[in-house]
């Protein structure tokens, strides 16, 4: 982050006004500026499974090394996926560019780029579309908005389609539901087509195919890592909350983002199951298992292609049948849960060997869930605490003033809105939403979504995370709030530098790490500080 | 510098000397009044049809809506069913408000940078209110009509004819749909000319439909008030054409030809423009599906299996480190096939 401007400066520079000397077609070539950008994808990732036209390349070169008939290769795969899927083709025809969409995107509000504008990131497509597949399009060309395929605008294509974190909140807004996210995603397929992809998806893509999360952590590591937690609960509860690894029969098979493992404070989110998970084993005998083959939740292949997502998904389900459990609880991830959501089932299901989830502590049928057989633990925790099965002692939390963000995934791919939310009130105190165009439906990405996380690209994460932080400082200068929290593995990476740069002061806390913190374990010791090892503030006084 | 209007209003204005001269000049009324409005009409339909059963024979793979508000659940958690319809007749009422309402468009908000680094978001009802206005004056203009097309005229229509006229301004009575739908489209107009992101992604086939409904407006109004066109005339080619015993009595004069031969364009280019919006909204697969993605199972016609990362691979790489760290396996190491399983291990490890 040392290369970014101060934060004044980076607010002040960014310019809204809309450019009047030319058609923005008559823009490129686009520079590709470093920054915004991220790295080409390693051959070797792509190798590993399989992904076409793998090679060393770099969006900075001149020279992309693209195969030969390239330009054959998207054409055919612009066709294929017009017939097999109709959003695509229906959201080519039908968009009016009424402008309803062009300042709802976090990256044009972050930027200033007008090609951030929802309706133009289309139009990049949408002019090839007319091009190629219609005849009006063809003949008027340019005066009819429509444009050849080239080099450079294959170079806008990858600049602009990994600007956009597929966070659908344009569609929320277009009168026709046009969701821009679908049409990133066909645009990166396309692109994927002739090995244009970023490492920090397909790395963590190969990655999760072999040892089954995106990290690579191996077997062995993921379970020393989670002992390594075990042993940090029992110095601050006294309790040994030591999880079952692969163990068949349970009842109850948990996947949740590797990214939890691995980083703060995702650990401390994951301490947090744990602690769970101890108390109800303990309390009511819960059965649940870990399993290191599906240790990730996350999908970095809905980031590629649908059938990258399909090979990368289908380990739930594959694992619960191995196992024999009843059916899947799923951890704290936002793009996980749209994948369980809207598309598991579909791809690998039917998981009729699964039941239909009960809570077995409280008997509630989550008949919501009762073909894809996943639940979400904001639903099962807070189903719990509705049926007053929980120990806990909000207090504990009483130096948190919390502010909640919803995760796009969980937002608009799902519906998620009160459930975390009553989880929250109930584990702590003192709890402010931000302002209402800014959360639910409405909510701003973290800007670093749809595998944007990474390092290089640092500037555009700070610009498409600035409405989400700008919100929270509305909620910190208002209310004092210190605390952000989220379901989210890759918000509970992306927040913290994001408030660091933006809003310093506010901390940013998974949901059932508050949960661990006021849940009082049977047999623990008086406890002295949070899971992050800070004294509580009760004890201070 | 800013061509793209120029040549949409250039078109227009030609398209209307076209049929004017056409008529006035060379005394093409057939081709005017009968063959051109026969092959737009049958242009649009055909097309229109094509077009949406294009969309049709496209595969639904994924159950994808937007969900705009709280899921189904069984914690007491009122469901906002309407912004996520979980039922078919929620769906129904979902999209009867859209196309009825533009309800999506109601949220439409401005952002705005602000002292003090502040970013805030505005109610914007403009678009929408006017959005608004102009569908429903196109709409009541279009039913207004069917008077030119119906013989005797339902009472119905009479009623609409009083209703729209309720302002009783001048003689012949204005009516008000003809006068909002040009107001709105001037609206809409203004709006693509003057704020400065619409403009930049308007297209010249943004402009083109718009310079022609105003023509069209515009001409009727004329038609009406100043030049006072012989309606019965009219009325006379028009049941020709629906009654298909195509007449073209004398002294109808160019600006009717003008108003007809704009009408015709309209149809005939509709089906190759984003006026297929009309269609489009019906089959959105975000809006017009239910969000009952975990209860139901969709079905993907074209799903094909993948190649996947099975768990005995996985084993079978990792199993001695498995047993040594005490994960259970399937295969103790002793009984292990001979043949090692050597997976090439993919690039370095990521943070
Ligand atoms: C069903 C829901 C519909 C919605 C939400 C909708 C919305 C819109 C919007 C937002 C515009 C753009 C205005 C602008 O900025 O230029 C537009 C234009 C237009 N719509 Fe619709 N529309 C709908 C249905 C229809 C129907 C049923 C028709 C039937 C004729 C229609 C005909 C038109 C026409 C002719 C325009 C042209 C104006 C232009 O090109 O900008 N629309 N519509
Ligand atoms: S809101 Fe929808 S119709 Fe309007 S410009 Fe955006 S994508 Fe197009
Ligand atoms: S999906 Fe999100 S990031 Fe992509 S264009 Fe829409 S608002 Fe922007």
């Amino acid at each position: 982050m040392s290369d970014l401007p101060n934060r004044e400066a980076f607010f002040s520079n960014i310019d809204h006004s809309i450019p009047t000397a030319k058609d923005w077609m008559d823009t490129l070539p686009v520079d590709i500026r470093k920054g915004i950008a991220c790295y080409a994808g390693n051959p070797k990732s792509l190798e590993y499974v399989g992904l076409p036209n793998p090679r060393t390349w770099s969006c900075f070169d001149e020279d992309w090394q693209l195969p030969e008939n390239w330009q054959q290769i998207l054409h055919e795969g612009f066709k294929e996926r017009l017939e097999k899927f109709r959003s695509f083709k229906v959201f080519m025809d039908i968009c009016v560019r009424c402008g309803a969409c062009a300042d709802k995107c976090h990256f044009f509000i972050g930027t200033g780029d007008p090609k951030n504008m929802p309706v133009l990131r289309a139009e990049l497509l949408r002019s090839v579309y007319r091009n190629d597949f219609t005849r009006v399009g063809k003949l008027l060309g340019k005066i009819g908005g429509a444009r050849p395929m080239s080099l450079e605008v294959l170079r806008e294509w990858w600049y602009y389609l990994f600007q956009c974190t597929e966070c659908r909140r344009c569609s929320v807004f277009c009168p026709y539901g046009i969701d821009t996210a679908e049409i990133t995603i066909m645009g990166r397929e396309l692109l994927n087509l002739i090995g244009l992809n970023i490492d920090w998806i397909a790395t963590p893509v190969a990655n999760c195919y072999r040892t089954g999360n995106h990290l690579g952590i191996q077997p062995h590591a993921f379970k020393d890592m989670l002992e390594f937690f075990v042993e940090d609960i029992e110095d601050i509860t006294g309790v040994n909350c030591m999880p079952q690894f692969q163990k068949k029969g349970a009842d109850i098979l948990f996947i949740t983002p590797s990214g939890d493992v691995f980083a703060d404070p995702g650990t401390y989110t994951c301490m947090g199951y744990l602690m769970l998970f101890q108390f109800l084993k303990e309390k009511y005998g819960l059965d649940i298992t870990w399993s290191t083959y599906a240790s990730e939740g996350g999908n970095f292949g809905f980031f590629t292609s649908h059938e990258m997502m399909k090979r990368l998904n289908a380990k739930m389900y594959a694992e619960a049948k191995r196992l024999g459990v009843k059916w899947i609880l799923g951890g704290e991830c936002g793009h996980m849960w749209r994948v369980i959501n809207q598309y598991m089932d579909t791809m690998n299901g039917p998981a009729d060997f699964l039941e239909v989830p009960v809570n077995p502590i409280t008997g509630t049928r989550f008949e919501n869930a009762r073909s894809t057989k996943m639940v979400h633990i904001t639903e099962f925790t807070a189903d719990l605490i509705q049926h007053n099965k929980l120990d806990l002692d909000p207090s504990r939390n009483d130096h948190l003033k919390v502010t909640f963000h919803d995760s796009c995934n969980p937002s608009r791919g799902m519906g998620l809105f009160e459930e975390p939310r009553y989880v929250i009130r109930n584990v702590c105190n003192h709890f402010y939403d931000m302002p209402r165009n800014t959360i639910r439906e409405s909510t701003f990405c973290c800007g670093s979504g749809a595998g944007l996380n990474a390092g290089e690209d640092m500037e555009l994460r700070m610009a498409g995370g600035l409405p989400r932080a700008n919100a929270v400082k509305t909620v910190h200068e208002q209310h004092g709030v210190n605390t952000l929290a989220c379901i989210c593995a890759i918000d509970r990476a992306a927040l913290p530098p994001l408030m660091e740069y933006w809003v310093p002061g506010v901390e940013v806390t998974g949901v059932h790490e508050m949960v661990a913190n006021a849940l009082n374990l049977p047999g623990q010791n008086e406890r002295e500080t949070d899971l992050r090892g800070e004294e509580l503030p009760q004890l201070e006084e | 510098m800013n061509n793209k209007y120029m040549i949409s209003f250039i078109a227009v204005f030609v398209l209307f000397f076209l049929a004017y001269l056409g008529t006035e000049a060379l005394g093409l009324d057939v081709l005017f009044g009968v063959l051109i409005p026969y092959a737009a009409l049958a242009v649009f339909i055909v097309g229109f049809v094509y077009k949406v059963m294009g969309w049709a024979r496209s595969a639904v793979p994924f159950r994808i809506p937007t969900t705009c508000g709280q899921q189904e659940n069984q914690l007491g958690f009122r469901q906002n069913t309407l912004d996520c319809p979980s039922t078919a007749g929620a769906v129904v009422l979902r999209m009867f408000l859209e196309i009825v309402t533009f309800r999506s468009l109601f949220r439409n908000t401005r952002m705005n940078f602000r002292e003090g680094h502040k970013v805030s978001y505005n109610l914007e009802i403009f678009l929408w209110l006017f959005a608004l206005i102009f569908h429903y004056a196109f709409l009541t203009v279009i039913v207004r009509h069917l008077r030119f097309f119906l013989e005797p005229v339902p009472k119905a229509l009479q009623l609409l004819e009083t209703v729209d006229s309720f302002m009783q301004i001048g003689l012949p009575v204005l009516y008000l749909s003809g006068a909002a739908l040009l107001v709105a489209a001037v609206f809409l107009l203004l709006r693509r000319i003057f704020i400065g992101n619409v403009r930049y992604i308007s297209l010249a086939s943004d402009f083109f439909p718009l310079f022609l409904i105003g023509g069209i407006a515009f001409t009727g109004i004329l038609m009406r008030y100043v030049t006072k066109v012989d309606i019965v005339s009219i009325k006379q080619l028009t049941m020709g054409l629906v009654t298909l015993h195509p007449t073209v009595p004398e002294g109808i004069g160019g600006l009717f030809y003008g108003h007809l031969f704009f009408v015709s364009i309209l149809l005939a280019y509709f089906p190759f423009s984003k006026l297929m919006h009309l269609g489009g909204i019906f089959l959105s697969p975000t809006r017009n599906l239910p969000t009952d993605t975990r209860a139901t199972r969709h079905v993907n016609p074209w799903n094909y299996p993948v190649e996947t990362h099975t768990y005995e691979e996985y084993e079978d790489e990792f199993r001695e480190k498995m047993v040594e760290a005490g994960l259970p396996v399937e295969i103790m190491p002793e009984e292990q096939p001979a043949e090692e399983a050597e997976a090439d291990s993919p690039s370095e490890e990521k943070e």
